[in-house]
């Protein structure tokens, strides 16, 4: 897919999860909203994942390790057709299967149960090691938040990768720059994420997580690279596309009222009707 | 009881491993103690099975889980304390709430782990492990009972949690007519008195302390619980309606245990008179097992104290 089809499904993505967000009066929409182009670029362009096959032994695995964003897998998942895009509002209602945080036993397409930072990227782990254990050639993908890091679990994680030369995995690092209480390095400073990393045993690759060619290049990169794991370490902008969400630490878990969702969908509309005349 | 054979259930499940490694396409792994669980006569027999995870439990579980869900038939081990207590949230989040083929080979259980003292000696696993739904939790009492356990655990669809001990224990069983069954109670000797209800070591103190009671002219029915949960309601309710007395005695706290369990279904069933034998809501300290048995009332002695105390108040 060329890169203005891949930009038009993230807004899409976004539309989504904005409206899940809102009708479940609950959610996080920032952190969702920052992930959109790099889910895009995994379900179209690069994983072998299968709607109609969701639990192939063969297919790619993908881990949301940052489980709170679960409204924009969710949206990806409706756009890839693994669910109904009219139960994308149903989200986190009682009598939904649409949990809050990803459930991998009710919800086709999701591969792993998260939501309790850290423990997304262990499983990830575990599937890759799988792979090796069984020679099979499938890849894992595993999108980690920022603050997420400050998790020890993450690190266990990052030696344990490195140490069994998982090169079959990828970690995207979700680098918005903000979690609940504000500035990550004003918090509990987990940075700097690449030196950290490399360190760890790691190639890293740092990118500009809203710039498709950036997305692209290191994904292939990270293909190429033999006996190491590959973390992208994405920039980007929470809580973007909706101009009074971008870079605000206010909207990683609150939703949008009403008028707010109003002003959200009709930017959103404007930029997918902007995207579909150019695709 | 001087011939004997002793051999401790960590031991068991170790040999078990390995000798299902053959059977059963399990991988097992570990956290740096695999020459106290005896994951390392597994890793001897399939080392390409085999996974060292270092000091990093909560890792351990969540990767464990990751591996499961590609359909691996995953054991993941190290000392109680660490398994069950520092990846507690792991263990709950990342394995029981999606129901993964996780098997927690939990060793070093218990007081009886002895020397290293308080912070080794988890007497709270079959509490926590127990409040997590789809968690099988089992406690063998012998060598028979242990490698049954382990086999059980593989057949079985979803997380169980397996304790075992440091310490060489009595063979209970004879191998050739012992059925294992998760969530069956076994009958031990029959009993009119008192029903003495035990698990894992203290399933051989709890005969011990019948055969001192029978000398005394009280007949004391036996049941081993290997199965916390799920419980065997019926043997237990049949207990306190023939027998109505119970004492429960297990190597573990008396809150949260195997007395919390059978309590919970003997008060909602047919309540009687009870007594938990089992450490006293303290922690442990170091000493040779048999010092701390006697020290924190964990002897045949302190079970048939129990039995009296409990026959006093029908």
């Amino acid at each position: 897919m060329n890169n203005t089809q891949l930009e038009l499904i993230s807004y899409k993505i976004r539309k989504h999860a904005i409206d899940g967000v809102h009708a479940a009066k609950s959610g996080h929409p920032g952190g969702s909203l920052s992930i959109a182009d790099i889910l895009s670029v995994l379900y179209f362009d690069e994983m072998n994942v299968y709607p109609d096959d969701s639990k192939n032994p063969d297919r790619d695995r993908f881990v949301l390790s940052k489980g709170h964003c679960a409204p924009a897998l969710y949206g990806t998942l409706a756009e890839k057709g693994f669910i109904p895009c009219e139960d994308i509002t149903t989200l986190r209602k009682a009598d939904s299967y649409l949990q809050g945080h990803p459930d991998m036993k009710h919800i086709p397409g999701v591969d792993m149960s998260t939501g309790s930072l850290g423990q997304g990227i262990c499983a990830a782990n575990g599937m890759a090691l799988a792979a090796k254990l069984d020679n099979k050639d499938y890849r894992v993908y595993t999108i980690l938040g920022d603050g997420e890091c400050e998790e020890g679990q993450v690190w266990e994680a990052a030696m344990f990768a490195s140490h069994y030369k998982l090169d079959n995995l990828v970690a995207f690092l979700d680098f918005n720059g903000l979690q609940i209480d504000g500035d990550i390095t004003k918090v509990m400073n987990p940075t700097p994420f690449d030196k950290k990393f490399e360190s760890f045993g790691w190639n890293v690759i740092t990118i500009d997580g809203h710039n498709y060619d950036e997305i692209k290049s290191a994904l292939k990169k990270a293909k190429e690279c033999k006996g190491k794991p590959t973390l992208i370490l994405a920039k980007t902008v929470k809580g973007k596309g909706v101009s009074y969400m971008e870079n605000q630490a206010s909207w990683h878990g609150s939703a949008p009222n009403d008028e707010q969702y109003e002003v959200a969908i009709k930017e959103l509309n404007a930029k997918i009707e902007d995207l579909e005349a150019r695709a | 009881m001087a011939d004997v054979k002793k051999i401790a259930t960590r031991e068991s499940y170790g040999n078990a491993l390995a000798s299902l490694g053959e059977k059963y396409d399990i991988v097992v792994l570990d956290a740096d103690l695999s020459k106290s669980t005896k994951t390392d006569t597994f890793k001897k027999a399939f080392p390409e099975r085999f996974i060292n995870m270092g000091i990093a439990e909560q890792n351990m579980m969540s990767t464990a889980a990751g591996l499961a869900s590609c359909g691996k038939v995953v054991f993941a081990s190290s000392f109680a304390m660490f398994a069950a207590g520092r990846a507690f949230e792991q263990i709950r989040n990342s394995i029981c709430y999606p129901n993964l083929n996780v098997k927690i080979g939990a060793t070093h259980a218990g007081i009886s782990v002895g020397e290293d003292g308080a912070t080794h000696q988890c007497l709270e696993d079959i509490g926590i492990m127990r409040t997590i739904p789809n968690m099988v939790v089992i406690n063998p009492a012998d060598d028979v009972e242990a490698r049954a356990a382990v086999e059980a655990a593989i057949k079985h669809d979803g997380p169980v949690y397996l304790r075992f001990g440091r310490l060489a224990v009595p063979v209970l069983y004879d191998e050739a007519d012992y059925e294992f069954e998760i969530g069956k109670g076994v009958l031990l000797k029959e009993g009119t008195d008192v029903t003495i209800v035990a698990t894992g070591l203290m399933v051989e103190m709890a005969l011990n302390a019948s055969e001192a009671l029978k000398a005394e002219g009280i007949n004391a029915r036996v049941i081993n619980i290997h199965t916390i949960k799920p419980i065997d309601r019926e043997i237990l309710v049949k207990a306190a309606k023939e027998t109505g007395a119970i004492v429960t005695c297990e190597e573990h706290n008396i809150i949260g245990g195997l007395g919390s369990a059978v309590a919970e279904v003997v008060c909602e069933e047919c309540p009687v008179p009870m007594e938990r034998v089992g450490v006293k809501d303290v922690f442990g300290k170091s000493g040779v097992p048999a010092d701390l048995f006697r020290d924190y009332g964990l002897t045949a002695e302190d079970i048939v104290k129990a039995v009296k105390k409990v026959i006093a108040k029908k």
